[in-house]
């Protein structure tokens, strides 16, 4: 019977595996995994030699399927089936009573939901949380892939990280792993985002139960990972199922499909096609070559050999010496300089995922060379782990990374204008005038090309760094990758390697990626001549000579790198570190019984309850880290300084709730309800009706309604309202009110006075994707704020509705009230803001105003970010608190929404005084602001202010902020010693 | 408050000899138009270059989070004016845009600014919009003209519609396109020689409709596709990577809503501002005679294509508005708003349930009104097929063909089992 079955072949070429399948009836014959590394037409036509080896050259029903396989199939003429629909027919022929299939490939996600109407669905474009994310985290951890299953299977505790992307997931792990977090915690947090990225961002309101069946590659390996899968979602063992065919769905679902399209082909022939097209058909773009001879290659390096440091061997050395130490977020550096500033030591190396570790190792060494001929006088540290290290091992300096880098780039070009630094997971850039640093700019997560990116591409396609880097320099015609994100840039390269682009060819165009997107996302330069003329770049990317030459070619400038490119932070800090006379640096005998643990903890001090990490080093010191303010450091305040986002906090929570006469009106607190909510507050009061205000945002809060949220690349504080809406329908209100309002407030301050599309009619949505809403009176009119006589009737029609006729007399004298509330709040926070100018000035402290929307003040949106800046010794007020003080400014853009007519007030405001810095908070996914940060640094530069931007999301990584805040604080400081 | 800043006017001496750059958003309508401007004496130039020196020039001088469309269409321009082409000092450039509270309506401002950093200043920018104009002497919207581009958007429809109506299912390769093109190259001419009255618009049109029902084809049931989403990459080939025809060799038929739902949609909201909270007193007299214009005009249209029988017509907006009041409020009205969602259920009452939605990576109008309505809409008709795609400099075309496929592959099985559809 058996042998009458035809014989069904299915191939699955995916982002990162290719998997074939041959089946007969039933029966599997052959199958192979095997990873690809890009070269898809080899290993296809690999695959099908072996497959031909077991099975013959009997004719086959054949299918191709997978993202890499679509061009394949094309020039080879095989048909092709979409990868999801190839598991949906594999689900229905074994696993008929399956309720959901979650689905997780190298570089895809997909769920494909059966119960109540067939739906699949695969991640969008902003979207991590893959296999190829999971291999970039344990490349991160410098485990194997296995080694990340098994530590994440002894987990403690879980730890937040930020499921949107694996960039942003990044940022989160590596501060944890510089605190000293425990490798299993990590390792079962990052699991666990790959979780919630595919629970939140593919379920999309659909809940996840009945019968589970887990496909894909990960899926297949990880047991940490099912284990956590089937926790969140809560399956009983016998609904969460693991094929055994986990790996080869696709391909098995291929083999299906190649049945019923009637058509049989002989291997061999395919092979042969296979590899005839191995020739280019490319239709991706190219660039030209990075060198156009090995002779342009010779002098390009012999040009650039010249920027050199004087060495010398630190063990023939005698006299005195400074260390530097640059703890970076993903490699550790040192420098050990003597009196002359010859470089006697240095040190680079992965973290590893424990630096102190790396330090005190170093340290030992560097006693040992330095025999009983040298003393160290001074140490300084800078970098991420600054810190850490700096009070675990003693060191005398604790230098900001800006103040690092530039005394290190002066060192070889005194006049230098421009530092361009990329290093592992940071782009820096500064201008420098007058001697002192003129502005900062610092990349974000989503335009986070830099070293660490580098190194995994060349990880994923089996190289060493270096190996991957001197291959791009002989890239005959290097792809066009663009310049977006990392993610984006992984299928880049996967549509590059569908179109058969070489190994060297991806590593240059890699390299021409990681500069443009420098050059225009972070610098933003349209031209040479914005930079200056002694540009200065440096970081440990620029050891690549591509990045290098792909850098002055964009710029068609030369530029200067120093042979140290990638220890200047280090040498830097040794170099600081010349002040001093004595060193407090642990001796070599301190160091031999010094130990390192850590903890992690939960802050009890407030209700931010910070994930604490507690460092203790021997006997007498610890060190504690992740909190968001002083508190949880056992450190004392000197006095909290005036803060206009506390004020504004505790005045819109202490709002009478009025008494229960007509019913009790849930108002969310989220999005517009943070300017609004005196006056919808004194409305329904006045009308007699109780309202129940949902608390400030916390985790908890947004996880409760994360489920709901259809678009996840809207902004957090957007889907943060799904978990306040959660929250008031837990309470049993009889209605939830938030309105759509097309107009804001109209202060007259712009051309128009809109609410951006998001604020203005999020209600729609929230009506049209949460479920439960539809138990409730879910209340969202369109109302016209800026006529109290239309608004009083609206209501009027509106609320009578609901809850039975309300006589219009009544109504208007409500919304008499609910305006006087709100001028009434509006002008408690000018007044506010006024007195905390005036106490600054008093006192002589310094003033930020930490501008952004109304909702930025929410703890959760904002992070604690406004106490992190008062302890800095900031007088902290808000964009709305001193706005009045200035004209309505005219900017260069159409100045239509409100809160943005406010910003830029507030720039100008901080323009005209020399005591007050201006830091804008930005929503990570807020569309307005590409167009308002523009405006407000030209405003402040044009001033000769410093512009700081923070871009803050779901998760955002508080040692990041303080380090720009304290880049601010260090250049102010300079220009202050400058004057 | 703004609009001082950066405004170079365009004047009179400026239409003997500058050209106009347009850029291009629907190939078909865009020829009629600026045949029409042609007519009244103005030099125009439709921007039909492509390649990703488009968008890297875009990103070049654009923040590169701004919406892809203004990436795209500065690009194109900067990209023209470097190209050689032209003498800069004796070009200038047309922009249209819809105004509102999304980022969209920046894009004038943007392209200032941009064409400031790139050093071009001093080149006059006109900006079309409903919501008014500024002030340019050598370029005026008269009477006259604005009657002939409003037929020349009539006649782009229906060529538009029909032809897609006929590309997958004509015997000879080729023909609906060659047939399309002949009228749009005589349609603008006639305007001039018989004059325009709506009575020869609908002759016209009824003639248009005889000669495509009359191409050979062979109609065979096909996977019908509509395509919504914000306005440019729904229709501009650059933007979309060239969604149409990518679905058209992958054997669909593509269905696309007409731009005349666009305007309607623009000016029935200044009708709702009115309805809504009492704004525009004076002014909405004028904008419900232009939204009953236009409905009385699309209703002629529709009515002929009934007539003659072959063809699919498109839905009368007035239904489309009555069918979309269950999903989502009229009041939205940033981005393409509620004609979004009124749209797709258009597209199923017609029986096209298969739809793209497209839209810019990161649209803040279209986290409400496109992936915010789906679930909605699916929970409504279970059995309509979206596939929301988001287009950028950076997405991929095999991740979009990839969905996309998705999609097909869905509506193919659909067709098969139910062929009647």
């Amino acid at each position: 019977m058996k042998g009458c079955e035809p014989l069904c072949l299915g191939l699955d070429i995916g982002s990162t595996t290719a998997k074939v399948v041959v089946r007969q009836g039933e029966s599997v014959l052959y199958e192979r995994y095997e990873r690809h590394f890009s070269m898809v037409r080899q290993k296809a036509a690999e695959l099908l030699e072996q497959a031909r080896f077991v099975v013959g050259d009997a004719p086959v029903f054949l299918a191709i399927s997978g993202s890499a396989g679509l061009g394949l199939s094309e020039v080879v003429g095989v048909p092709f089936v979409q990868e999801v629909y190839a598991t949906s027919e594999v689900v229905r022929r074994l696993e008929p009573d399956t309720s959901c299939v979650i689905e997780l490939g190298g570089e895809d996600a997909k769920i494909i939901f059966f119960d109540g109407g067939v739906e699949e669905r695969m991640n969008g474009s902003c979207a991590g949380g893959t296999g190829a994310f999971i291999d970039q985290m344990a490349t991160l951890l410098n485990v194997t892939a296995d080694e990340l299953d098994e530590l994440s299977l002894h987990y403690t505790r879980i730890y937040p990280i930020a499921s949107r992307c694996g960039v942003f997931a990044k940022t989160d792990i590596q501060p944890l792993l510089n605190q000293g977090a425990r490798k299993e915690d990590v390792a079962a947090s990052i699991y666990q985002a790959v979780v919630n990225q595919t629970v939140a961002g593919l379920a999309q309101g659909r809940k996840i139960r009945g019968k589970v069946l887990f496909l894909g590659g990960p899926l297949y390996y990880c047991k940490g990972l099912r284990q956590r899968f089937a926790e969140t979602l809560g399956l009983s063992a016998e609904n969460a199922v693991y094929a055994e065919y986990a790996r080869f769905s696709v391909a098995l679902g291929a083999s299906l499909y190649a049945e019923k399209t009637g058509k049989t082909e002989s291997l061999t022939e395919v092979i042969d096609r296979v590899r005839a097209c191995r020739t280019d058909l490319s239709a991706s773009t190219r660039l030209p070559a990075l060198f156009d001879s090995p002779e342009d290659l010779a002098s390009f390096r012999a040009r650039h050999g010249k920027n050199t440091v004087q060495t010398a061997d630190l063990s023939s050395y005698t006299g005195n010496v400074w260390i530097g130490i640059d703890c970076g977020s993903t490699t550790t550096k040192l420098a050990v300089i003597g009196e002359d500033n010859t470089l006697l030591y240095t040190y680079y190396a992965s973290n590893r995922g424990n630096p102190v570790q790396i330090v005190r190792e170093q340290l030992i060494e560097i006693y040992r060379l330095c025999g009983d001929r040298v003393t160290v006088c001074g140490s300084a540290v800078t970098g991420y782990g600054e810190d850490l290290i700096r009070n675990g091992f003693g060191v005398d300096y604790g230098i900001v990374e800006t103040v690092a880098h530039y005394t290190a780039a002066k060192y070889f070009r005194p006049n230098v204008d421009f530092i361009l630094d990329i290093g592992g997971q940071d782009i820096k850039c500064f201008r420098i005038r007058d001697g002192a640093i003129d502005s900062i700019l610092l990349n974000e997560a989503c335009s986070s090309g830099c070293g660490s990116f580098l190194e995994t591409f060349a990880r994923a396609m089996g190289y060493t760094i270096a190996e991957f880097a001197e291959k791009g320099l002989s890239a005959k015609a290097p792809v066009n990758l663009g310049s977006r994100c990392t993610v984006f840039m992984n299928s880049s390269v996967k549509q590059s390697q569908k179109d058969g682009a070489s190994v060297e060819d991806i590593s240059a165009g890699l390299a021409v990626s990681v500069v443009k997107n420098a050059i225009y996302k972070v610098i933003r330069a349209a031209s040479a001549c914005e930079l200056g003329e002694n540009i200065v770049v440096q970081g440990g990317t620029f050891h690549n000579d591509g990045v290098l030459r792909a850098f002055e070619r964009e710029l068609g400038h030369e530029v200067i790198r120093p042979s140290i490119a990638g220890l200047m932070g280090a040498f830097g800090a040794a170099l600081y570190a010349k002040r001093a006379g004595h060193s407090t640096l642990l001796s070599a005998e301190e160091l031999e019984c010094f130990v390192h643990t850590s903890k992690s903890v939960l802050c009890q001090g407030c209700t931010n309850h910070c994930h604490l990490t507690i460092n203790d080093f021997g006997s007498k010191k610890r060190f504690v880290s992740g909190n968001q303010c002083e508190k949880g450091a056992s450190l004392k305040s000197e006095g909290a300084l005036p803060n206009l986002h506390e004020f504004k906090r505790n005045y819109l929570t202490s709002l009478p709730t009025g008494e229960n006469r007509r019913g009790r009106i849930g108002l969310p607190m989220a999005l517009g309800m943070y300017e609004l909510l005196p006056l919808w507050n004194g409305i329904f009061t006045a009308l007699g009706f109780e309202t129940v205000l949902s608390p400030l945002s916390t985790r908890q809060i947004y996880e409760k309604g994360q489920f709901s949220i259809p678009s996840d690349t809207a902004c957090y504080p957007a889907k943060i309202m799904h978990g306040h809406i959660a929250w008031l329908l837990e309470q049993g209100v009889d209605g939830i009110f938030y309105p759509c309002l097309t107009y804001n407030v109209d202060e007259k301050a712009g051309d128009n006075h809109y609410n951006c599309p998001v604020v203005a009619y999020y209600s729609e949505l929230l009506n049209g994707n949460v479920e439960e809403l539809s138990g409730t009176k879910f209340l969202y009119p369109y109302l016209n704020i800026n006529s109290p006589r239309q608004l009083t009737k609206e209501l009027q029609k509106y609320l009578s509705q609901f809850f039975g006729p309300i006589p219009r007399g009544e109504v208007r004298r409500a919304v008499k009230e609910g305006f006087a509330a709100y001028d009434a709040y509006m002008a408690a926070v000018r007044a506010e803001g006024e007195k905390s100018l005036a106490f600054a000035r008093r006192e002589g402290k310094r003033i930020m105003i930490l501008a952004g929307r109304p909702y930025h003040i929410d703890p959760e949106i904002g992070h604690g970010i406004d106490k992190l800046a008062t302890s800095l010794g900031f007088v902290v007020v808000s964009e709305d608190s001193i706005c009045h003080l200035v004209a309505p400014q005219r900017v260069r853009v159409l100045n239509q929404w409100t809160y943005h007519a406010r910003l830029y007030r507030a720039a100008r405001y901080a323009a005209e005084h020399a005591d007050t810095q201006l830091v804008q908070l930005v929503s990570f996914g807020c569309g307005v602001d590409a167009i308002t940060t523009d405006e407000v640094r030209e405003i402040l530069e044009g001033a000769g202010k410093y512009y700081t931007q923070l871009k803050i999301d779901e998760i955002t990584n508080l040692g990041a902020v303080r380090i720009r805040l304290r880049s601010l604080l260090g250049a102010l400081e300079e220009r202050e010693e400058k004057r | 408050m703004s609009k001082e800043l950066y405004y170079i006017p365009f004047t009179e001496d400026m239409k003997k000899d500058y050209t106009i750059l347009v850029p291009n958003m629907l190939p078909r309508h865009f020829k009629l138009i600026l045949q029409v401007f042609r007519n009244h004496g103005y030099k125009l130039d439709l921007l039909e270059t492509d390649g990703p020196q488009i968008a890297e020039m875009g990103l070049k001088y654009v923040h590169n989070d701004t919406c892809y469309p203004a990436i795209l269409v500065i690009g194109q321009f900067l990209d023209a004016i470097q190209s050689g082409k032209y003498d800069p000092h004796k070009v200038a450039l047309v922009l249209f845009q819809t105004g509102g509270g999304c980022r969209a309506s920046n894009y004038l401002s943007l392209l200032r600014k941009a064409l400031g950093r790139a050093g071009y200043d001093y080149v006059p920018v006109i900006s079309l919009s409903l919501a008014g104009i500024e002030k340019h002497p050598g370029f005026k919207l008269t009477v006259p003209l604005l009657h002939r581009l409003f037929y020349a958007l009539i006649y782009g429809d229906l060529i538009l519609s029909l032809t897609d109506q006929c590309k997958p299912y004509e015997l000879e390769k080729g023909s609906a396109e060659a047939l399309a093109d002949e009228f749009t190259e005589q349609l603008a001419a006639k305007m001039e020689e018989e004059g325009v009255s709506y009575k020869k618009v609908l002759r016209n049109c009824e003639e248009i409709v005889r000669r495509f029902a009359a191409l050979p084809m062979n109609r065979v049931p096909k996977v019908k596709v509509g395509v919504v989403g914000e306005i440019y990459v729904k229709y501009s080939p650059l933007g979309n990577n060239n969604l149409a025809q990518f679905l058209v060799d992958e054997d669909a038929e593509v269905v696309m809503p007409g731009l005349l739902d666009f305007m309607y949609y623009c000016i029935y909201d200044n009708v709702l501002d009115y309805e809504l909270y009492g704004l525009r007193r004076l002014t909405h007299p004028i904008y419900r005679f232009a939204s009953d214009f236009i409905i009385e005009k699309q209703k002629g249209i529709i009515d002929l294509i009934k007539k003659e029988g072959t063809f699919r017509p498109p839905a009368p907006m007035t239904h489309t508005v009555e069918r979309v009041r269950s999903v989502i409020g009229l009041g939205t009205k940033m981005g393409e708003g509620w004609l979004l969602p009124a749209e797709m259920l258009e597209l199923y009452d017609a029986g096209v349930k298969n739809i793209v939605c497209t839209q810019p990576f990161g649209c803040l109008p279209n986290h409400i009104c496109g992936k915010g309505m789906m679930k909605p809409l699916k929970d409504r008709h279970p059995d309509m097929n979206i596939v929301a795609i988001d287009y950028d400099a950076g997405a991929t075309r095999v991740n979009q063909e990839n969905r996309i496929k998705l999609m097909l592959a869905n509506a193919k099985e659909q067709l098969e089992q139910n062929p009647e559809t």
